[in-house]
């Protein structure tokens, strides 16, 4: 039998390389032995893409992308289909739980200095996987054309026509037609089930590569491959992926499906955030909703959107916001040269750098909060701080991490 | 940095979402039990009488009842009083043009509006009529003020009219109804508790299976932690 197994192997490794890739990427892929929590996101994000790929392919067999249906065919799928149900909210809950992961695998790299070189590519690769992973979220919140996917795909929308020049233009052409409608729907479900799926899978794919290229970073941020066995080229600190990390990452696999499943089965609206209880209402084209608030992964971006209020430097404040809104996403790219500290891992970084990151971290949740509000003076004025410090993290970032008092790195793990 | 990670965890996984009641008017809690197949039939039975005439159901097949302990013939007995069918979806008997012409509005379909709105504001708003002669329809509305429906129910509930004390604002029943106060709370109850139910007829099995997948889960937990300790042994 082993035999017959051998001889197989052997005959497709003579016609691809599988045992090389197995061992390239995971029996041999030296991984450093100290990963905590934190390191358990990235597998996690793949696990919820494999969820959504799959759920998604069950409801576009019975999704219709219609403006007249497609409301209809999602309670078809809840109530006639069997174990719609469950699919649909496998794949409503794997959305937001997706961003859950994603955060959550992010503040891990700016914990531990992650994208530091020589790590700048795959920084920027995994910032592309974010950019697709919400353009991925907002096609998608669009399908089921209730009142929030309606509305709130409005304002992402008009944010497009408030750019000069082109802006009318681009709207036009993104919808397919002067206002959402039918035709904007039909594209915006191609783009969700063809298009952003195969662009996320391709970016995945070079994700992993880059990562395996360069190896990976640790909790204490320093280089396992600068200490190698001279004997084995092995880095002493490096265990094999396979089959260490395997059983490990199984074992945050069960851990998070605990969470997603007592999500899935006990509270699929998640207190109306996962699930917004104004989608429970179809699309009206007539009725603008007293308040519209996107999905709660979108919100501390929305709060900066709406946090400019005066027009200056003769620009229009609402366009001001979309420059906000796009540069609080797009500042993570620079991350990797603003970021001047000697050294990678928070472990060793001074007071500064754990007081700005935790700022950070307060503001992006204030932010995300006050995303869901209706706004009021107080709001808004509390959300421009907060902006205010959001950027401030970025922008000062060069100058605090190079003036802070870091603590020596260890030699080894 | 223990600390941190555990405030991260708690904030996202934090579940505060609350309906909003635009009228300020504070919600009574529904007595709301989807496992309760007595209440629900009663619910039916009163939501077809009542409500199917104007509204509809129309993502709802009758024969879903057999969810709530309904044979076939049941349904076509108890719930279905037009030429139907027992697998067609429950429209409205009224067109939707009819209720723009007669009420303003199309009355909203009703398949998903408790998971819009919320168990708690359709219990009270259900009970908040009172005479009005100032609107069209001669009723007003304490949770929702203006509101564009009469108050069906006021054979039952008899007519209550607004008392105003300063800024509280309350409501006092003028003419009784065929039903008591006690018997009309029922009444409603079961009619919200089956409007519940109707949001989503799957509740019950989804949290049913949930259990069997939460106790297959927490096995898992136990036997991949087991198998990652033992790998790891000679890791130090």
């Amino acid at each position: 039998m082993s035999n017959l197994f051998n001889s197989m192997i052997e005959w497709i490794d003579k016609r691809f390389p599988l045992t090389s890739t197995w061992k390239a990427h995971l029996s041999e892929y030296y991984a450093p032995k100290n990963f905590n929590f934190w390191y358990f996101f990235g597998s996690l994000a793949l696990l919820v893409l494999v969820n959504q790929l799959i759920t998604g392919i069950f409801l576009t067999m019975n999704y219709k992308p219609d403006a007249n249906q497609a409301f209809a065919s999602v309670e078809y799928i809840m109530r006639d289909v069997d174990y719609g149900w469950l699919i649909r909210y496998m794949h409503s809950t794997g959305a937001s739980m997706f961003f859950v992961v994603v955060y959550l695998h992010m503040f891990r790299g700016m914990l531990y200095g992650s994208y530091r070189k020589p790590r700048e590519l795959l920084w920027l690769v995994g910032m592309c996987l974010f950019f697709v992973l919400m353009a991925l979220a907002f096609t998608g919140y669009i399908l089921p054309w209730g009142q929030m996917s309606y509305w709130g795909a409005q304002v992402i929308v008009s944010m497009f026509g408030a750019i000069p020049a082109i802006g009318d233009t681009l709207q036009q052409w993104l919808l397919g037609d002067f206002t959402l409608s039918d035709a904007a729907l039909n594209r915006f479900f191609a783009y969700h089930v063809v298009t952003l799926p195969l662009v996320l899978l391709v970016l995945v794919f070079v994700h992993i590569l880059a990562l395996h290229e360069t190896g990976s970073n640790n909790p204490d941020g320093i280089e396992i491959k600068e200490n190698k066995n001279p004997s084995t080229g092995i880095p002493v600190d490096g265990i094999p992926f396979h089959p260490y990390y395997t059983v490990k990452d199984i074992v945050g696999v069960v851990v998070f499906l605990i969470v997603f499943c007592g999500i899935i089965f006990f509270a699929p609206e998640m207190g109306g955030y996962f699930l917004e209880y104004n989608n429970f209402i179809p699309a009206n084209t007539l009725q603008t909703p007293d308040h519209i608030a996107p999905v709660w992964y979108f919100t501390p971006y929305y709060s900066m959107l709406r946090a400019v209020t005066v027009n200056f430097l003769g620009v229009d404040a609402k366009l001001w916001g979309v420059i906000l809104m796009a540069g609080s996403v797009v500042i993570f790219c620079f991350l990797p040269w603003l970021d001047r500290s000697p050294v990678k891992s928070v472990r060793y970084k001074g007071p500064y750098f754990k007081i700005a990151l935790t700022l950070f971290v307060i503001s992006f949740f204030v932010l995300g909060w006050l995303g869901t509000k209706s706004p009021t003076p107080m709001y808004t004025f509390l959300a421009q701080i907060f902006t205010v410090i959001y950027f401030a993290f970025f922008i000062l970032m060069p100058w605090y991490s190079k003036i802070d008092k870091t603590k020596p790195e260890p030699k080894r793990l | 940095m223990k600390k941190l990670t555990i405030a991260i965890l708690i904030l996202c996984i934090a579940p505060f979402g609350v309906f909003a009641a635009e009228s300020g008017m504070p919600l009574e809690r529904a007595p709301v039990d989807i496992t309760d197949n007595d209440s629900l039939q009663r619910g039916a039975e009163s939501f077809v009488n009542y409500c199917l005439t104007c509204h509809g159901a129309s993502y709802m097949r009758y024969n879903r009842h057999r969810d709530i302990g309904y044979t076939n013939e049941e349904i076509l007995e108890k719930m279905i009083h037009t030429d139907q069918k027992v697998g067609d979806l429950m429209l409205s008997a009224m067109r939707k043009e009819e209720g723009e012409v007669w009420f303003g509005v199309a009355p909203p379909d009703l398949s998903v509006i408790a998971r819009s709105r919320g168990s708690d504001w359709l219990y009270t708003y259900l009970k908040a009529f009172y005479r009005d002669d100032t609107t069209g329809t001669g009723w007003n509305n304490l949770v929702y003020d203006r509101v564009a429906m009469p108050h069906v129910l006021y054979q039952l509930q008899g007519e209550q009219i607004l008392v105003v004390k300063g800024d509280q604002k309350s409501l006092s029943l003028d003419k009784p109804g065929q039903m008591t106060s006690a018997e009309f709370d029922k009444f409603v109850g079961d009619l919200v508790n089956y409007l519940v139910y109707l949001g989503e007829p799957h509740a019950n099995e989804r949290k049913e299976l949930g259990i069997k997948v939460m106790l297959f889960l927490l096995g898992m937990l136990v036997l991949t932690y087991l198998l990652k300790k033992e790998y790891w042994r000679d890791i130090h």
